[in-house]
């Protein structure tokens, strides 16, 4: 049976097309991020994180849905695990992207301002957490633990296109295991590190539950992008219909529904407590036309993709759910940009080429990151030995 | 026996797989009417019989798009409309705290509004039985089997031919299945004008049993005897005194036990002189003096007396305790200050009774030794 498999999978390798795109979005997002550092360190800086964030949500995001299949014993999204798996090689660039933040640490968060820290008994308190050395070596522990959990991962389940081993898979279900607990307290720190802490005094300990949500959303859509946009254009292998969107398209919809839950379940506690220090918040993201920013969150980010993945037929369609996914993908940007920007510009939102180039630069590193890896590997894991199950997959 | 009158036929398989490609031929062999029964649901199983996508979905839209609109009216009838509360200092309106509320009354009518169609549209409620139920076909399916059943409706149906097909894909037994005659000729009983007169006359007999002893028994006699005495309540009207108050001041002079009024108002020296402590001093005494004062006298005196205040400045500090004057104070000038208050110090006698006062006075005299222990003291 496996023979016949590897007689279906032909190794194609992408237009060079693709690549061409990706390389010139990456040079010229380049060219906008280093103007802008520039033109105006503090916003490129603030527009860095997001990059970081958005990149790291992706990254480290694929890499949780590359361990729930392996803890899960899910069948249906082996055929395409290759793309999450690609997907989270953007976290080896993860370092050189967090390099500039860690330059600009002392404009970005006046926590680390001594005269600030003296005057402020709050973050006094805070200072045994908060603080630049701390910091620095949680974000490079943090960096090191998701590479190392990425290269064990990888290696083990492209070493399974070779060997046909099926123990290998076996070992991947142990280390997914050891991941999962370090992915929460990673990605919860992340959140609070880089989120939370740009404004020290509010809290909400239910904000790394916030992330997560838009973490897995990040990671899902990218991937479904990848896979419709590759499996319709045949690069995958055949026998990937309907029945394999709609289980992408069912678990898109239902992490936009856990992160409306969320986001709602974190507003509902501070509306009704209304305490100040809680309050300031959300207010500060009320102020000017950061209101219809705020209001728009709502239709981004929930309702809008809500009613887009309702219907059967919606997660089934190819091109619906293309657009979906790139929608949620845009919202995971938009939500991240709602959460940071306006600790910069507190009057009124700021969009110009400054956050386009960063964006540009995101989307090109990614999509060269996919065509990388595609030549160098099979774009399916044709050593699983849950392939031929996966591939027929009927809901 | 009677005579039978055939329902379909009947093919049991032994793997979901086997019924799968059995399913798929079913079809492509032109037999329309048909059913498949798995022990649970089988993968692919709706695109080999192609059925049509389920319409259930439409009605769990729209039932429970309804139950959202009713709650938020609801909502909105019961806490801006009907009764407006201040609850929080939200306005009478307040979306966010709705949304939950809306949110269960969404899925709550949405699932029980497509249970209850399901009974209808596919199982044509109040008909509650199937030739199926009870057969020995039922009991295989729903363990370890996998059947299909074609339907003698069918139009392509013939015996023959059905018992040949079913050969033809392998099915481990193949048998026909007969209506239960007395079952197809009973009428549902829960649709009988008996039945029905029951439930209304219950109904209204519950309802009406519910609405007379709420509204007519209570007040005839003698259940309305607990609820009509001839007392008055509280702030009532009364007739009997010429102001129409039913509540009384009391007399001129009356003075409630253990608030005895203080006998020396303004004359401090008087207090120095006549009041003595009439607390023993122990540990239970001193516990209640050291609560009293850690509530009431510590947020200006400090908590060990030394007039360290912590209100931050906020209001002026008052001298220490410990100062030579308080300590050669006699009892009863520190009862006297507690009482009337000094400067800027009120009168703490509403808030606390005569013991507790004395108890707080041992218990400073047990701060102030603490700091000016005196040599015997320490033996």
């Amino acid at each position: 049976m496996s023979s016949n498999i590897e007689l279906q999978f032909q190794k194609k390798k992408l237009p060079s097309k693709v690549f061409n795109t990706g390389i010139f979005l990456m040079f010229i997002g380049l060219l906008g991020i280093i103007l802008s550092y520039y033109e105006n360190p503090l916003r490129s800086a603030y527009n860095n994180i997001i990059l970081f964030l958005f990149l790291a949500s992706i990254g480290v995001g694929s890499l949780f849905l590359i361990g729930i299949e392996y803890l899960s014993g899910a069948v249906w999204s082996v055929p395409f695990r290759r793309i999450p798996e690609f997907l989270s090689n953007i976290l080896i660039f993860l370092p050189i992207i967090v390099l500039p933040l860690l330059f600009n640490m002392n404009n970005i968060f006046h926590w680390l301002h001594p005269e600030i820290l003296k005057a402020d008994e709050l973050l006094k308190s805070k200072a045994p957490y908060l603080n630049v050395q701390f910091f620095i070596v949680r974000v490079i522990i943090f960096l090191l633990i998701w590479i190392i959990f990425y290269l064990i991962l990888f290696k083990n389940s492209t070493k399974q296109d070779d060997t046909k081993d099926p123990t290998l898979t076996k070992k991947n279900i142990k280390f997914s295991a050891a991941f999962m607990p370090f992915f929460a307290i990673t990605i919860t720190f992340t959140a609070i590190d880089w989120l939370m802490s740009l404004e020290p005094h509010w809290y909400s300990t239910i904000f790394g539950v916030y992330y997560f949500a838009g973490t897995v959303l990040a990671a899902l859509s990218s991937s479904t992008i990848a896979i419709v946009l590759l499996n319709e254009n045949g690069y995958l292998i055949q026998g990937l219909k309907e029945d394999h969107y709609y289980s992408l398209g069912a678990l898109l919809f239902a992490f936009v529904n856990f992160w409306a839950y969320i986001a709602f379940s974190q507003y509902l506690l501070i509306w009704y407590a209304n305490l100040p220090e809680e309050t300031i918040w959300f207010l500060n993201r009320w102020e000017g036309n950061w209101k219809f920013i705020s209001i728009g969150l709502i239709f981004v980010h929930f309702v809008v993709p809500y009613f887009g993945l309702l219907s059967q037929p919606s997660k089934m369609n190819p091109k619906r759910l293309l657009f979906m996914s790139s929608w949620i993908l845009f919202a995971h940007y938009y939500d991240l940009y709602w959460l940071s920007i306006p600790n910069f510009s507190k009057d009124s939102f700021i969009f110009s080429w400054n956050e386009i180039s960063f964006v540009l630069f995101a989307v090109g590193i990614l999509i060269t990151v996919i065509y990388k890896q595609s030549n160098k590997y099979n774009l399916i894991p044709v050593g699983d030995p849950k392939l031929k199950r996966g591939i027929d997959f009927r809901l | 026996m009677k005579e039978k009158i055939l329902y379909g036929y009947a093919g049991i398989f032994n793997t979901a797989d086997d019924v799968i490609k059995a399913a798929k031929k079913v079809k492509s062999n032109g037999y329309e009417k048909f059913d498949v029964h798995t022990p649970y649901p089988v993968h692919g199983m709706p695109k080999a019989m192609s059925l049509k996508p389920s319409k259930l979905g439409y009605f769990a839209l729209i039932f429970g798009l309804t139950g959202a609109l009713s709650a938020l009216l609801l909502t909105y009838w019961i806490s801006a409309y009907d009764y407006p509360l201040v609850i929080g200092g939200k306005p009478f309106f307040s979306f966010p705290a709705y949304i939950p509320v809306i949110f269960e009354v969404t899925v709550l009518s949405a699932s029980i509004a497509t249970v209850i169609t399901m009974l209808f549209i596919f199982f044509k409620f109040p008909n509650n039985a199937h030739p199926l139920n009870d057969t020995d076909y039922m009991k295989k399916v729903s363990s370890d089997k996998y059947g299909i059943v074609i339907l003698a409706s069918d139009e392509k149906f013939e015996e023959s031919s059905v018992e040949q097909f079913f050969k033809s894909v392998n099915a481990s037994e193949i048998f026909p299945i007969y209506f239960d005659i007395e079952e197809l000729n009973a009428n549902p009983k829960i649709l009988e004008p008996k039945f029905l007169l029951f439930l209304l006359l219950a109904g209204i007999i519950t309802s009406g049993a519910t609405y007379f002893t709420l509204n007519k028994l209570l007040y005839m006699v003698p259940f309305n005897w607990m609820m009509e005495q001839p007392k008055l309540n509280p702030q009532q009207k009364s007739s009997i005194f010429s102001d129409g108050f039913g509540m009384r001041m009391p007399v001129e002079g009356t003075v409630a036990r253990n608030y005895l009024p203080y006998a020396y108002k303004n004359q401090p020296e008087e207090a120095e002189k006549y009041l003595v402590n009439p607390l023993p001093v122990n540990k239970s005494i001193l516990e209640l003096g050291q609560k009293k004062y850690d509530i009431y006298c510590s947020p200006c005196h400090g908590y060990y007396g030394e007039g360290d205040s912590r209100l931050r400045g906020q209001f002026p500090n008052p001298p220490s305790l410990h100062s030579e004057k308080v300590r050669t104070w006699p009892d009863g000038r520190i009862f006297h200050v507690i009482t009337e208050g000094q400067n800027i110090m009120p009168s703490y006698s509403t808030q606390l009774t005569v013991d507790e006062r004395w108890a707080i006075i041992h218990y400073i005299r047990a701060l102030q030794r603490s700091l000016n222990a005196k040599e015997t003291d320490l033996k």
